[in-house]
């Protein structure tokens, strides 16, 4: 059988693009020296998750994850560096005396991950998936009928959350 | 599929470049006249004294966490409200509970003053926005 | 694969939404101006052209040639990216807003609503970058406070829309447009009109909500250290902003598009719009010339304890109605 040089489609040129700038904006949230640009490229890598979930079909998740994460948990984080006297000077610096076994565990993880990853049997073909919003519409379905419990312990979690929010911040 | 949200790929782009093209106008149009003061943080005319970045109410950051509390719950009620018609009474009755036991932390943070802003400022707060008198409405 | 329909069509489309947008902003400071003035008893911009008709175009000209100004104590990338980013969800939203029948703005994505949702919440980002690399005090409390108000009147505004999709049954707005609606539904849409208002006049920092600029406390808030071009991005945000929320409210609210012979006559569908959208954007101004600024605590404490509950009375009203009258 010969060899075929294989040829990227759209799809795969931006997954490659969106893949790097992740990883990118991941690895300069280690390194960046000043705690709020740390944070932004953090925004950045979330944003490239969203938009390889959009490349999955799964657009709910890719709103999910910019509505809840970009729009609510990182502006916490932003507003949290704001709150810490030397973290807003910007002379922090994320390097410690435990970085290098910190890289290290963090390789380790991956070598483990890598090892997992080559374990599952992906399926070749895609399954067929209905069109997207019916997709959401069955999502918005199963919440009130297979995962109602989870779905009621989710209600529950967030209003424990909730109040030991208010709790650590009202209470010194 | 998800090539229907190329397009949309294309229009972040161009905004992108729009957004550049726009910023980097004066540096070619512009004048250029360095003075020192110029460069100087604008302070109502009062030289700076200390650096601006200094720490927050924490108030700010309690509105911060109550709102990733509310956005997942709102998250939760996009796929719900979209298929209620045809799920009736039962979602309701389901959607309802999971409300009701939000609704508790809600009343919870109403009545121990997570809501309140500004009024008791106690020994030891690091206030750094002083109670706001009425303003006017700004003339153009 | 049709390289015309996915490529070159959406370049087309997006260069001429730029242009309108563009035009739309210049007009509308014009608009705003002239309308203020007459508020005030006043004549406002009357020199550049008949009726001061050229005014936006000499403004536009004097921003581009000024001088650019990096104060020295910022933190140069971001404060050169800020602008860029508060301007670009503003132009961006516009994507899924339908323009005429089974049309579009840029493409019709099966997430409509949420498109909106999601990049409306990117846009308190550019104020925060602005805010914090400027190191400026009124830059920083600007930036905090507008950010904080954002995310405050960002829940009543989605638990709004959430009631607005029980009652359309889909994410798309092209769908949400053409399909007909009962008679209570309109009715018991424009009991929540007014609040979604007051959300987009918060969300938008528009007046009475302008808090985070309001100059008699802290000078221009978050984009005190920006002039220039980079000022008018601030400024291009704000109002494309004004515009594009009006267009998501008469589409949601009064029909989009719609109006008499709009079904027939294809491009009567946008001059529809436009006449909608003039209408929405008059409120604005309108507001801004009537009512007065409220004090930060008295914003928060609205929006937390009043919009909210609202919201989810609302939401609440409209599930059961919808269950009971579908």
């Amino acid at each position: 059988m010969p060899i075929e040089i294989p040829i990227p489609t759209v799809t795969q040129v931006i997954f490659l693009v969106m893949a790097l700038f992740t990883a990118a904006c991941g690895l300069m949230v280690v390194i960046s020296r000043n705690l709020f640009h740390s944070a932004l490229f953090l925004v950045g890598a979330l944003f490239g998750v969203a938009a390889i979930f959009v490349l999955l079909e799964a657009e709910f998740l890719a709103v999910g994850q910019v509505l809840v994460y970009i729009g609510a948990i990182a502006t916490l984080i932003v507003f949290a560096i704001m709150l810490t006297r030397g973290m807003m000077r910007g002379r922090t610096s994320p390097m410690n005396h435990v970085s290098g076994r910190g890289a290290l565990g963090a390789l380790v993880f991956f070598v483990a991950l890598l090892a997992f990853l080559k374990k599952v049997p992906w399926p070749e073909q895609a399954q067929a998936i209905p069109v997207d919003e019916s997709l959401i519409a069955g999502l918005g379905d199963k919440f009130v009928t297979t995962y109602v419990v989870a779905f009621e312990a989710v209600g529950l979690l967030l209003m424990v959350a909730l109040i030991g929010a208010v709790m650590l911040a009202r209470d010194r | 599929m998800a090539i229907d949200y190329l397009p949309l790929l294309i229009l972040i782009i161009l905004a992108m470049g729009f957004a550049a093209i726009a910023m980097g106008l004066p540096a070619v149009l512009g004048p250029k006249l360095p003075n020192k003061q110029k460069y100087e943080p604008y302070e109502s005319g009062i030289i700076p004294f200390a650096d601006a970045r200094r720490r927050f109410p924490v108030q700010y950051y309690l509105v911060a966490m109550l709102f990733v509390v509310f956005d997942i719950e709102v998250i939760f009620l996009y796929p719900w409200a979209v298929i209620l018609n045809r799920l009736g009474l039962f979602a309701l009755v389901e959607m309802a509970i999971f409300l009701l036991i939000l609704l508790v932390g809600y009343v919870y943070c109403w009545k121990r003053g997570a809501l309140d802003w500004g009024g008791q400022v106690r020994p030891g707060d690091d206030v750094v926005e002083s109670q706001v008198v009425e303003s006017q409405v700004e003339e153009e | 694969m049709d390289w015309l329909n996915l490529i070159v069509f959406p370049i087309l489309r997006t260069v001429v939404l730029f242009l309108v947008l563009l035009t739309g902003f210049a007009y509308l400071t014009w608009f705003e101006r002239k309308l203020l003035a007459r508020f005030h008893v006043r004549y406002g911009p009357n020199r550049a052209g008949k009726f001061g008709l050229l005014q936006p175009v000499a403004d536009a000209v004097k921003a581009m040639f000024k001088e650019e100004i990096v104060p020295s104590h910022v933190d140069k990338p971001i404060y050169l990216v800020a602008p860029a980013l508060a301007l670009i969800p503003a132009l961006i939203i516009w994507a899924v807003i339908p323009v005429a029948k089974d049309t579009p703005a840029i493409a019709d994505v099966g997430i409509g609503f949420l498109w909106i949702l999601a990049v409306a919440g990117l846009e308190s980002y550019g104020l925060i970058l602005a805010g914090w690399s400027s190191n400026n005090n009124y830059s920083l409390l600007g930036a905090l406070r507008s950010s904080a108000q954002m995310i405050s009147y960002e829940l009543p505004l989605g638990l709004f829309l959430v009631s607005i999709l029980i009652l359309a049954g889909s994410f798309s707005l092209v769908e949400l447009v053409d399909n007909p609606r009962a008679w209570w539904e309109w009715l018991w849409l424009w009991v929540a009109f007014p609040f979604f208002f007051i959300c987009i006049l918060a969300e938008t920092n528009r007046s009475p909500f302008d808090l985070p600029e309001t100059e008699n406390e802290l000078v221009a808030g978050y984009q005190t250290e920006y002039g220039g071009i980079k000022f008018s991005l601030f400024y291009m945000a704000e109002y494309i902003n004004m515009i594009t929320t009006s267009a998501i409210m008469a589409t949601l609210f009064f029909g989009g598009w719609r109006g008499p012979f709009a079904e027939e006559i294809v491009w009567l569908g946008p001059v529809y719009l436009f006449i909608k959208v003039v209408v929405l954007l008059f409120l604005f101004v309108w507001v801004r010339a009537s009512i007065s600024r409220p004090r930060y605590d008295q914003l928060m404490r609205f929006g937390w304890k009043f919009l909210l509950p609202v919201g989810i009375v609302y939401m609440a009203i409209t599930a059961v109605l919808a269950v009971l009258l579908k």
